[in-house]
């Protein structure tokens, strides 16, 4: 919204103040100015009224004219004229000899073979209307000469507020309202609205009006005739222009800026359409032309307003064309009502039709307003045309009133809030400016809440803070840190390993984070023959793309590192990431944070891969929990799962992920030469996870002995399978098991298993480690192992 | 026997004199003073002699003896160093000035921004939260104090589910849960709410450079008894200037989010030009980076918090806008592409 300075200084005396340093702390107290300031007529100098004396068609130009005119000098100057609306006896702007308009200085100039003195000018080029039809056509009596800076309000400073900022302000949507800011930021007093007196026509008839419909709060009307003027004011122009409007005509410029000025939107009817007003939705929708020439579809939830049982006007957002003010209405009805905001917003936003009027009503305009805005409207009217006839009383219907809001509060309260010293005076003088009734018995303050403010804005004491604070400046504010005890803090478990696995995955095996969307990529899974998997799914979606969320990161991840292949040869990709594995029983999402790295290789056989895959998550564990991840070869359940060497990953004995190949007809779509490998764990399950405490073996003394034993097993024989034919054997004194060597052929599988004893004790025996490995052995035969050679 | 004794010192010096390595230096010890060596068997050959003149012979060769092994010493020492010489001299210059080749990971950006924020307020004993993405009505609009009809909740803007769940539109969404986790603590042992909640927000709209449907936000609270606007000014502005590493100026204007009241609008002063103007902040010399606010009584009340007897004051940080600006990512559809060409520059930067 443009706001003028002039206008706003109609309100409040401005005079010595500097005025952008007051649209500043407008900015900080208010609302937000836009950064750019227009500063109107500024780059305009030496233009007077001139009236045209004598008129001549150029002897070889069908445009232009040869003027004399009086511009208060002695004698008259000549000007060649190519406007088309020149004629006799016609005052208009001139720009004398030595004017500026912006970079432009006006001198004698030869035009088609004549000197012209100067130059008529066009309202678009002095830059106070869009009109460039012709030069400008002054009719008030005015001499000539007379400087038009003097006469009309050219020079201004124009601000814009950003609308958003306004959302919760309804009396900001007029300048009347923004000079009460002004007036309390000044410490000057604001002036009160020049009215008409409405008592003086309670004789006349009441209009025929009805409210039948909650939505509407208040309607009030009156009815005029015999407005005889039909251009409005050049200042109201100007202003209405400045403020972003185009000039109609009189009658709907004036409602134009009694909105601009008070906020309150208002509207004419043509008397004869609207004899009897009627405030109702109806209960089958049909279809209403407004004023624009726009068929628009009404529903059962628009608020229209009727000529019985015709509409005529949508509620709050625009009137009908067929009740339009037309050249030969004489009796016009001109509305000023409140309507529900909620209402008027839907309304709007279901017809996609959002208007200046709309727009306000749905802030929750102030009833209250209603009746001073006619009164208002009266006074211009009849300033502006003295022809004018009242000819109904005010018809006022008051259907829903807000409660005054009446709020009480203590200095303790004010200092708690604000953490500095605001002195009661100043919280009076602050909260007065304002237009809240303030009273004040020793600490403790009663505050009236100003109508304008109660409809949703200022209605508990926090509320006041706000008031005293941001006239008091935030950037007065003395900062300090709080006095509050301090306690002991501990960090979230998941929070906590997140960030250490973060670690770990970049800095020791140099993979990358990335950040991925929460839904499935329907077309580029598609692309890689994964099609979306069924899930919940965003309602009123549009995009196949953004609809259905993602119930694991690997899909999502073989997408990106389609993205970057060609990146390097190899690279690892992570992320911890959410997934919703469908709804619960109370149809709540089933919400999930995992963590899911991907490895490709263009260099490393798969089985390399595959491996590392395996010891960065066993490391991790190892790292954060002191523990070890079991492996369970498991059945593929998605397209991308290789069928082979897919293994769920079991931490104490729980399932808390996946691990795998890319099956290979996913494999191929992504790359044909690289390797590609994937898990997924469960963050929540892996936090939950208790940290096994370290425990500490002192070196021995005694030097360890160690036992080779090299085992033939079967193709699908797991390591892990072997372990129960040593446990409990003599676990005090075994030390640890490893693989030195591995044997494969196209028929045998054989693995060479290092025993390593050792004991803090003592010097151990070999008759007592072969008595252990018989065991073993003895164990190991009996679930089919055989020794090799 | 004196004539051969100085023959062999002769001959051990001129053999002495051609040997070039250790390896030949050896055979020569051995050759002299091997059990089978010249000096060795001169010894040996002793016993044929009497008295006196074993005793001369004995003390001679001895002499040899020790004058050989001294000999050899030092061809030995000459050698060794010799040796130490020519393998200095055989290490070939390499140039160490090549370009490096990195071979390092990465972190997220917004990873980077988060851990810094949540640095800062770590060591002023805020915890840090975790939070779903998938939340309720009630979680999101309904317990901060957004009514039934405000604009927010509209289909535009929110990203709905189904179920008639949400995905988050803020962080403010786990206000509620965040102050009835601790609000017991508060009220029984007056232990301040101080909490931070880095999280992914949704919202409904078309993405360019500077929109995004999927960003980050951290949402900060602290309540007790006394909290006030001026504290509120200053962890605001003490954290930016940690994350910033430089003083930064802040002012707030007043901004309507119905879960504050008082709201703010947070901006700093423009981290380019310093507050001069520029076309990055619009000539204005500020940028816009934050909402805040003193948490609206109903917000409190909603919580189990007496607001009667507790304030509190809650931010929203743009953690997307803070990493942008952080690292100069001008397109803010990069931060999810997924793409590492952009995002594999990101190493850690957690500079205490």
């Amino acid at each position: 919204m443009f706001l003028s300075m002039n206008w706003i200084s109609d309100f409040v005396d401005l005079s010595g103040l500097d005025k952008v340093e007051l649209i500043n702390r407008f900015s900080l107290s208010t609302a937000e100015v836009e950064n750019e300031i227009f500063y109107k007529g500024k780059d305009l100098s030496g233009i007077v009224v001139a009236e045209i004396k004598s008129v001549e068609n150029h002897p070889e130009s069908k445009k232009l004219h040869l003027l004399k005119v009086d511009a208060g000098g002695e004698e008259l100057v000549d000007v060649v004229c190519g406007a088309p609306n020149v004629r006799v006896g016609m005052k208009t702007a001139f720009a004398k000899v030595g004017a500026k308009i912006g970079e432009i200085e006006i001198s004698p100039r030869k035009l088609a073979g004549y000197t012209s003195n100067g130059m008529c000018c066009g309202e678009a080029e002095i830059g106070i209307s869009d009109d460039n039809s012709g030069i400008m056509e002054i009719t008030d009596d005015v001499a000539n000469g007379t400087n038009l800076k003097d006469i009309y309000e050219i020079e201004d400073i124009v601000f814009e507020v950003d609308n958003k900022s306004l959302t919760n302000r309804p009396d900001l949507w007029g300048h009347y309202g923004i000079a009460r800011e002004f007036a309390s930021l000044a410490c000057r007093p604001l002036k009160p609205l020049d009215v008409d007196n409405l008592t003086k026509y309670d004789a006349l008839p009441k209009v025929d009006m009805k409210i039948e419909d909650k939505l509407c709060y208040r309607y009030s009307c009156l009815q005029f005739e015999n407005i005889k003027r039909a251009v409005s004011p050049v200042n109201m122009r100007i202003r209405l222009y400045y403020c972003g409007m185009r000039a109609i005509n009189f009658l709907a410029d004036l409602t134009n800026y009694l909105m601009l000025e008070m906020g309150q939107p208002m509207h004419a009817f043509d008397s004869r359409k609207v004899g009897a007003i009627r405030v109702k939705r109806f209960s089958e929708p049909f279809s209403f032309t407004t004023l624009d020439e726009v068929e628009r579809n009404i529903d059962e939830n628009t608020l229209m307003i009727c000529n019985g049982d015709t509409p005529v006007a949508i509620a709050g957002i625009m009137g009908g064309l067929d009740s339009e003010i037309v050249e030969d209405t004489t009796t016009l009805t001109l509305e000023s009502a409140t309507f529900d905001a909620v209402s008027i917003r839907k309304s709007s936003v279901r017809l996609g039709h959002r208007t200046d009027a709309s727009q306000r009503y749905e802030k929750s305009l102030d009833p209250e307003l209603t009746v001073p805005a006619i009164a208002r409207f009266v006074k211009l009217l009849k300033t502006y045309d003295c022809n004018v006839e009242v000819v109904s009383s005010l018809t006022d219907e008051y259907a829903y009133r807000y409660d005054t809001v009446t709020l009480s509060f203590d200095k303790a309260f004010v200092d708690r809030y604000t953490g500095i010293e605001i002195s009661n005076d100043t919280i009076v003088k602050t909260l007065t400016s304002l237009g809240f009734e303030v009273e004040l018995n020793g600490d403790c303050f009663k505050v009236v809440v100003p109508s304008w403010r109660a409809t949703k804005d200022v209605t508990i004491k926090a509320d006041i803070i706000e008031e005293i604070t941001r006239i008091y400046g935030y950037d007065n504010f003395e900062i300090h840190t709080t006095r509050s005890p301090l306690y002991p803090v501990r960090p979230d478990a998941v929070k906590r390993d997140e960030e250490k696995l973060k670690d770990l995955l970049v800095k020791r095996y140099n993979l990358h984070e990335l950040h991925s969307y929460v839904w499935q990529y329907a077309d580029e899974q598609n692309a890689l023959g994964i099609p979306v998997e069924d899930n919940l799914k965003l309602s009123g979606a549009t995009n196949p793309n953004i609809e259905t969320i993602r119930r694991s990161l690997i899909p999502t991840q073989l997408c990106q590192v389609r993205t970057n292949v060609g990146y390097a040869p190899e690279f690892g990709i992570f992320e911890i990431g959410r997934a919703v594995e469908g709804v619960d029983g109370n149809n709540l999402a089933v919400e999930k944070k995992n963590l899911a790295i991907t490895l490709y290789s263009k260099v490393k056989d798969i089985k390399t891969l595959y491996f590392e895959l395996r010891d960065i998550l066993a490391t991790a564990t190892d790292d954060l929990k002191h523990k070890t991840l079991g492996f369970v070869p498991t059945q593929p359940a998605h397209v991308y799962e290789h069928p082979v060497n897919l293994n769920e990953i079991t931490l104490d004995g729980e399932v808390i992920g996946k691990i795998g190949i890319v099956h290979p007809v996913v494999n191929k779509k992504i790359d044909k030469k690289a390797n590609i490998v994937f898990a997924e764990i469960d963050m929540k399950k892996f936090s939950e996870c208790e940290n096994a405490s370290i425990k500490y073996q002192e070196p021995s003394k005694f030097p360890p002995m160690t036992y080779d034993l090299s085992l033939e097993l079967g193709k699908n024989d797991l390591f892990s399978s072997l372990r129960e034919t040593w446990e409990g054997i003599a676990d005090e004194l075994l030390r640890s098991t490893k693989i030195v060597d591995t044997y494969d052929t196209e028929f045998i599988h054989s693995i060479t298993v290092r025993f390593e004893f050792g004991s803090n004790e003592r010097t151990l025996s070999s008759a007592e480690i072969q008595d252990i490995m018989d065991k073993i052995i003895a164990n190991l035969n009996n679930i089919g192992v055989k020794l090799r050679g | 026997m004196d004539e051969k004794i100085k023959g062999l010192k002769l001959q051990l010096e001129e053999e002495l004199n051609k040997i070039k390595n250790t390896v030949d230096l050896d055979k020569v010890r051995v050759s002299y003073l091997g059990k089978k060596g010249t000096v060795t068997e001169l010894l040996k050959g002793m016993k044929e002699l009497s008295g006196e003149q074993r005793k001369e012979f004995g003390k001679k060769v001895n002499e040899l003896k020790q004058l050989a092994a001294k000999k050899i010493e030092e061809k030995s020492e000459e050698l060794k160093k010799l040796e130490i010489e020519a393998e200095i001299n055989s290490m070939p210059r390499f140039d160490i000035t090549t370009p490096v080749d990195l071979e390092r990971g990465s972190y997220h950006p917004i990873t980077l921004v988060q851990r810094q924020c949540e640095s800062i307020f770590k060591s002023m004993g805020f915890t840090v939260e975790d939070y779903s993405e998938v939340v309720t009505d009630y979680e999101c609009f309904e317990s901060v104090n957004i009514p039934k009809h405000h604009p927010a909740r509209d289909m535009q803007d929110t990203y709905y589910l189904e179920n008639g769940q949400l995905l988050k539109s803020q962080t403010s969404a786990a206000q509620n849960a965040i102050i009835k986790k601790y609000g017991k603590g508060l009220k029984e042992n007056g232990v301040p709410i101080k909490a931070i909640f880095p999280g992914r927000c949704f919202r409904n709209e078309a993405t360019d450079a500077t929109h995004e449907n999927t960003f980050f936000q951290m949402e900060g609270v602290m309540v007790d008894k006394d909290i006030s606007i001026s504290n509120l000014i200053y962890f605001m502005k003490t954290m930016l200037s940690e994350v910033f590493r430089k003083d930064i100026k802040v002012r707030l204007r007043p901004g309507f989010f119905p879960f504050v009241e008082p709201g703010f609008e947070l901006d700093i002063n423009c981290l380019i030009c310093g507050g001069d103007g520029c076309p990055s902040c619009n000539h204005s010399g500020w940028l816009e980076l934050c909402p805040c606010g003193m948490i609206h009584p109903e917000v409190l009340r909603e919580g189990g918090v007496d607001p009667e007897e507790y304030t509190g004051f809650a931010f929203g940080l743009g953690l997307t806008r803070l990493a942008m600006m952080k690292y100069g990512v001008k397109d803010i559809r990069d931060l999810n592409s997924g793409r590492l060409k952009a995002l594999a520059q990101f190493t850690d930067d957690d500079r205490e």
